[in-house]
């Protein structure tokens, strides 16, 4: 019998596997597919102060093992969560919730982070540091490693839920980017975010997307990603959500054994809404095959 | 939606471009003409959007024209080919709202939904007038079939070599007394179909670029007089007054 537990930064998760925030929204669509209680977690839809309506259509663009999408962080707003979303989540999920949360100021971050302390269900607060920092010119804040421990610190003053900092790859050294966070007191990293992208269409010779460029995800991501969480886990000790193109429980072992506590799922969710529940029933079987009986002793061993 | 596996049974070419197909499998969870299923295709990392021309119990029919990569793969798929299928998904024409005299005006493959709705509101006692529009007589398809229903049948065609000379509209303008449309076609057609003076209310389906087809990603969603919403979720199927240009 497979343990399939980990401890997340003290929370503890009946496996490792977590739908990635943005392809898995407030968890309603999948609850009519399966029973929700059988994941570890998961992260909701990216969620902002304000709510907002995202990019111009079209959104969507697909390529060789994978996709892009400019979806433009298009949610509610926090206190509409907060209103509609987190009671309708304690019906559809019992387990511990992520909350994935934006923000364009410092203020923002950390006033979005305080509204979410008094809602029980969700446990770990992973921090989206891909969006531009208004108040500096519009650089994406997790692409400075100055701008992403601010914001680790503005948000860890404000609440007690551990603090997983979502890490974009469009960085030189995103081991560098972690290190920041870990220093300002950030109890976790996820990664990776997207990848920035673009397609071109022949018949109009403009781009795909309405605008231009697109986050890059899907299995063609996965190696790219793997050696993230590999870099990033030679360089902090805080654990780390590995994410980007898994979609199979081998890639989650493979991340894992790169380093990763947990993993999510992302893209593989809108190709097969059913992934994440296959995942979790072939993980003991893969376990078995590498020969551990708790999946935590995975966390790191490729590295040894 | 149910995701399940439909084994290809027939391929039909129709045109140039376009074909039909008829899929065995569970229809269980397809509720309305309208709606539509993703198909997963070999080398594609998203699934493809199929409008729903009619089904069965135990059959899906699909009309399909050849856009790109994906749609050439899904007509070539040879009968036994298995494919990954999810079904049921949109919300599908309403046929309770319609008024006494609806017109269905479909354009190029936006013919598809309206077999499967026209042969639905025959049953149910309609008496629908159908207006489909094709570039020329080489394009033209599924004549016969929607004749064989027996509904009033209209074409145009815009270089005039079949039927009135002209686009579906100038069909609906030829009866006055329709004054419901469900249409499906391309969004210069939806629009033109849109601004006709005689509808008094009316059903539209949208294209779009999906990401995931079941209102997860956020992919799609359009504005409307009501709000965003997602066209394959809470549409493909908008109704006149909410919609936005």
């Amino acid at each position: 019998m497979v343990n399939l537990k980990v401890d997340l930064a003290g929370v503890e998760l009946k496996n490792p596997v977590i739908p990635a925030s943005g392809t898995f929204g407030y968890g309603r669509e999948y609850a009519d597919l399966y029973d929700l209680d059988i994941l570890g977690s998961f992260s909701w839809k990216g969620t902002t102060g304000s709510p907002r309506l995202g990019n111009p259509q079209p959104r969507i663009a697909e390529m060789a093992s994978g996709m892009l999408n400019a979806v433009g962080l298009q949610n509610p707003g926090i206190d509409a969560v907060i209103e509609t979303e987190v009671p309708n989540i304690a019906k559809i999920f019992h387990g511990p919730v992520i909350a994935n949360v934006g923000g364009f100021s410092l203020e923002e971050y950390a006033e979005n982070c305080r509204k979410l302390n008094d809602v029980e269900q969700v446990k770990i607060l992973e921090v989206n540091i891909s969006c531009p920092n208004v108040h500096a010119g519009g650089k994406n804040f997790g692409c400075d490693p100055k701008a992403a421990a601010e914001v680790t610190a503005a948000v860890k003053a404000v609440t007690n839920k551990p603090v997983f900092m979502k890490l974009t790859p469009n960085v030189t050294d995103i081991a560098e980017i972690a290190r920041a966070c870990e220093d300002a007191g950030a109890d976790g990293v996820c990664l990776i975010n997207t990848l920035l992208g673009m397609r071109i269409n022949l018949n109009t010779k403009k781009p795909v997307i309405a605008n231009r460029t697109g986050g890059v995800s899907g299995p063609a991501v996965f190696p790219v990603a793997l050696r993230m969480v590999w870099d990033v886990y030679e360089a902090v000790k805080i654990p780390i959500i590995g994410c980007g193109g898994v979609s199979s429980a081998e890639d989650v072992a493979e991340m894992m054994l790169a380093g990763a506590t947990a993993v999510e799922i992302g893209a593989a969710n809108l190709k097969d809404p059913f992934v994440c529940k296959t995942i979790i029933e072939k993980l003991p079987a893969v376990c078995e095959k590498l020969g551990v009986e708790n999946i935590s002793d995975l966390t790191g061993t490729a590295h040894r | 939606m149910k995701k399940s596996w439909f084994t290809v049974e027939h391929t039909r070419q129709l045109t140039a471009d376009t074909y039909e197909m008829v899929l065995s499998g569970d229809t269980s969870e397809i509720t309305a003409p309208g709606q539509f299923v993703e198909i997963e295709l070999p080398g594609k990392f998203l699934r493809r959007p199929i409008s729903i021309c009619n089904w069965t119990d135990d059959a899906l029919m699909l009309l399909v024209k050849v856009v790109g990569g994906g749609t050439h793969e899904l007509v070539r798929s040879v009968p036994g080919t298995e494919l990954d299928v999810l079904s049921g998904l949109g919300n599908g024409f309403d046929i309770s709202l319609s008024t006494e005299h609806p017109v269905l005006a479909g354009g190029g493959i936006g013919i598809a939904p309206l077999y499967g709705l026209a042969q639905r509101m025959l049953t149910a006692g309609m008496n629908p007038t159908v207006a489909l529009g094709f570039r020329s007589q080489k394009d033209i398809y599924y004549l016969e079939e929607f004749a064989k229903l027996g509904c009033r049948l209209l074409v145009a065609t815009e270089d005039g070599s079949a039927g009135t000379k002209g686009f579906v509209t100038d069909c609906i303008k030829a009866v006055p007394e329709c004054d419901y449309v469900f249409t499906c076609g391309p969004l210069p057609m939806l629009k033109a179909v849109h601004s006709l003076p005689q509808l008094k209310d009316g059903q539209f389906s949208f294209e779009a670029r999906m990401g995931c087809g079941f209102g997860a990603c956020m992919g799609c969603t359009v504005p409307t007089k009501n709000g965003y919403k997602r066209v394959c979720k809470d549409g493909p199927i908008l109704f006149k007054e909410e919609i936005v240009w």
